[in-house]
């Protein structure tokens, strides 16, 4: 019996110092979101996968937060035009040498002053191949790039050649050959200045970002919240209209749905599965759903058996086989809207194209196949990210081109993203793939040379065609930038013909907000223009 | 007994090294490219995937990648995150005392309700109490969790208005409250089960028959003799169960938003963040050894039959 009374206290002394250790830990997380201060708007947002840096964002969550912080030279409105943000001009003459020149009087959050040296030193750290930033592939169009980023081995200078401060207020980039459309890229969040402070402490800045934007960073607590508060003496057009934003952490966007529900929550900018048939119930004419410039298409291998050598005949009836109309309104809920064309609307050299290729035709769609020769073996595969949400409407679109054309379709399923994108990079694609792309700038060109020039970085489908590659390089060489909007706008038209994917629909803005808070907008990208809520 | 604990805390060495090997190797043969996921659909650049490479190690073959981050972990380095850069000792800083709150919570929840339901069904077995105790467990094992999760967020949050619909502060034990209720659900109905059945057939042994004989107080037969030894079974089942309320809360942590070790790890093992996952599995695991120990141990206190030298 003695034995085991002293098993009794050891057993006990065991259980209070387990209990202790979990007591001890327990101010690592920094526990509460503490409320929200007034004339503030909260979020629904989740945690940026990357440290905050302008050169390093590429995915949303982050890149709210950067656009919060950060303004760069030019930005875009609401029809895709180019509107001056921190830029007083940008000018060129031959396409090639780009003169920037500044709006006096801007300074960063710290109160230092933003110069065009804070512009060359910005761009010439983040291309450096060292500094291994995700975005430094921006930088490539600017002569000298190839020596601070080659391809293999360290760089061989620290400045790209191509950029040149003339005084405070003025800088030039020459590129190492025209492109028209430069000024368009400038808008991506990537071309945004640093302040001096930035180098002493590179890694302390991605969790404590200074910059020069219409807000300022106030707190990051991982994974429950980022906290910025709006700059009062913030000189350019998009000042914000409220007090601050809260990006708070969710996981799953049900329980931020939830959350807006209950008033706990202002906004959140995407509506689960699970709630989208009730979101107008619950919220009336606080849900919107905005379109923006986001396309999805099936995007067929070239390579693959199905779809060697094929017929650009089949793949039209293919594409006239998919009832675009009902899917989008059934299995997706209305949260997108059938495709026109290779470009969606929000974007310059959006063009009305004259053809039937996009529209539901059944018996037609039959015909096409048959005149193209079929397809080998019947049967096509539509790969798709298990993870993403995108089961339903792969089986939707398989059931309509069976039902119309008596081509087998069917799923290919892979886990996650990443394996999705492993199986494109390394030609594995058993007959296509599913396709999505966003703008990065809102200009037609960025929707088709990415994606299907010979060799283009993303063209995963391995497309080739000599005349579309033609009127790629036509348009990538022209006087102006219209000129060369227009030879990409021919481009469009031959594509409709050759059709390396079939685009399927245009993607829309599922926003629900509550009471207190007005002048919800979205841009072109699809993200809340915060700087435009108003609090009630 | 000090010998019998330390031979047990020996014996987790080769269990530990042995379950982070295979951890440490799975998620080396999982398909998918962290370091290229960096691009999202965009241009990945060869040169930089191979410097971030170099810089994490994760060039090395696989059983020097294992024995660095051994030898890291030993001096106490979880390794960094690939796209966060974040140390991971950070991340499960954060991570693990919101899951302890939660879990403590839940288990205490399960043991008092669990053992007290139990104990009254198997004291008055086939009575119309144990009928409908049978009827609310059998419920409580059938419905799935994200089900009584969003039940439970609609009735307490929606209808009643007591509570937030999510977790606000995960440090506000009264905002938990509906999450490890979710979550201590299911442990709730076998600890019940488990707990009936037992004493139901204690209650009939020689020994309680012999306690009544000496006239014992009803109070210390029942307290003492009968729950004592009726608990074994159901603290084998804690031992195990407590793990599992740890790394098994995902869906109960996204219902309410809370940030904890199931989130964690299911978020990291979609980004193929190895490292983190290798750490906060790691973590489960001693866990789960400790909490063996323990089961082990209380077992003598249980039952003075059993003896430890």
């Amino acid at each position: 019996m003695r034995g085991a009374k002293t098993m009794q206290w050891s057993a006990l002394a065991a259980a209070v110092a387990l209990a202790a250790t979990a007591c001890g830990g327990s101010d690592g997380d920094g526990g509460s979101a503490a409320g929200k201060p007034a004339g503030y708007v909260s979020m629904f947002n989740g945690e940026p996968q990357h440290p905050l840096m302008p050169s390093n964002t590429n995915e949303k969550f982050g890149g709210y937060v950067i656009d919060a912080l950060f303004t760069g030279l030019v930005g875009y409105d609401a029809k895709g035009g180019l509107t001056n943000m921190n830029a007083e001009s940008v000018d060129t003459k031959d396409n090639k040498t780009w003169t920037v020149k500044l709006k006096k009087g801007w300074t960063f959050h710290d109160g230092t002053d933003v110069t065009a040296e804070s512009y060359v030193k910005a761009w010439n750290w983040m291309a450096n191949v060292k500094n291994k930033q995700a975005n430094s592939y921006w930088f490539g169009d600017i002569k000298g790039y190839e020596d601070v980023h080659p391809e293999k081995g360290d760089p061989k200078k620290d400045e790209m050649s191509g950029l040149k401060v003339v005084d405070d207020q003025t800088f030039t980039i020459e590129l190492s050959e025209p492109v028209p459309y430069f000024e368009y890229k400038l808008g991506y969040k990537t071309f945004t200045p640093l302040p001096e402070s930035f180098y002493k402490d590179p890694k302390g800045f991605g969790q404590k970002p200074v910059g020069n934007g219409p807000y300022e960073f106030q707190k990051w607590t991982h994974n429950k919240l980022i906290q910025v508060k709006a700059v009062d003496s913030y000189k350019g057009s998009n000042k914000a209209k409220n007090k601050g934003i809260q990006f708070k952490n969710y996981s799953k966007l049900e329980s931020a749905y939830q959350d807006a529900l209950s008033g706990n929550l202002d906004l959140v900018d995407g509506v689960g599965p699970k709630d989208l048939p009730k979101r107008k119930a619950d919220f009336g004419d606080r849900a919107l759903d905005v379109p923006y410039a986001g396309t999805q298409s099936i995007v067929p291998a070239f390579y693959s058996k199905p779809f060697k050598d094929v017929d650009p005949k089949v793949i039209q009836g293919l594409s006239m086989a998919i009832d675009r109309k009902t899917i989008t309104k059934t299995v997706l809920q209305g949260t997108r809207i059938p495709s026109k064309g290779f470009t969606p609307p929000q974007v310059k050299g959006y063009q009305k194209l004259d053809t039937d290729v996009l529209s539901y035709n059944p018996k037609k769609a039959k015909q096409y196949i048959e005149d193209g020769g079929g397809i080998p073996g019947n049967k096509i595969w539509i790969q798709y990210n298990a993870d993403g949400g995108h089961k339903e409407w792969v089986t939707a679109v398989c059931n309509s081109i069976t039902k119309a054309t008596g081509v087998k379709c069917v799923g290919d399923s892979k886990p996650d993203f990443q394996t999705d994108l492993e199986a494109r990079q390394a030609d594995k694609v058993k007959g296509t793939y599913r396709g999505g792309w966003l703008a990065d700038y809102p200009l037609n060109i960025n929707f088709m040379q990415d994606l299907y020039k010979t060799g283009a970085s993303t063209n995963y489908g391995r497309f080739s065609d000599k005349k579309v590659d033609e009127l790629f390089t036509k348009g990538d060489h022209a006087d102006s930038l219209d000129a060369s909007v227009e030879d990409y706008q021919a481009a469009e038209k031959e594509l409709l013909k050759k059709m390396p994917a079939i685009p399927l629909w245009d993607y829309a803005a599922n926003i629900v907000h509550g009471e207190n808070i007005d002048g919800v907008k979205v841009g072109f990208d699809g993200n809340v223009l915060i700087t435009d809520i108003t609090v009630k | 007994m000090g010998r019998y604990v330390a031979r047990r805390l020996l014996q987790m060495i080769p269990v530990f090294i042995g379950s982070t090997l295979l951890i440490f190797s799975m998620m080396y043969a999982l398909p998918g490219d962290p370091v290229a996921a960096l691009y999202g659909e965009k241009k990945p650049d060869p040169a930089q995937i191979a410097a971030i490479k170099h810089q994490l190690g994760m060039d090395l073959p696989l059983w020097h990648q294992y024995w660095n981050y051994l030898t890291g972990l030993f001096q106490g380095d979880f390794g960094t995150q690939i796209a966060t850069q974040r140390p991971v000792a950070e991340v499960i800083e954060q991570a693990f005392p919101v899951t302890i709150r939660l879990t403590l919570f839940a288990f205490v929840f399960t043991v008092v309700v669990g053992v007290l339901l139990g104990m009254v069904s198997g004291l008055f077995a086939d009575k119309a109490f144990d009928r409908i105790v049978l009827i609310f467990t059998l419920l409580l094992i059938s419905i799935p969790s994200f089900v009584l999760g969003y039940l439970f967020q609609y009735l307490f949050a929606f209808q009643l208005d007591w509570l937030t619909p999510t977790v606000q502060d995960s440090r506000d034990i009264g905002q938990l409250m509906l999450p490890a209720i979710v979550l201590a659900a299911l442990s709730l109905a076998y600890v019940t089960r488990l707990t009936r059945t037992s004493v139901a057939e204690n209650l009939r042994a020689d020994y309680i028959r012999t306690a009544i004989a000496k006239g014992l107080p009803r109070r210390r037969v029942v307290g003492v003799h009968l729950l004592r030894n009726s608990l074994i079974p159901v603290v084998t089942f804690l031992g195990t169960d407590i793990g599992a309320l740890m790394a098994g809360a995902v869906v109960t942590e996204g219902i309410f938003n809370v940030h904890g070790v199931g989130n964690t790890i299911f978020e990291a093992l979609n980004r193929r963040e190895g490292s983190t996952v290798v750490g906060i599995a790691t973590l489960i695991v001693i866990v789960y050894l400790v909490a063996s120990l323990l089961v082990d141990l209380l077992y003598a206190v249980l039952d003075p039959r059993i003896r430890y030298d």
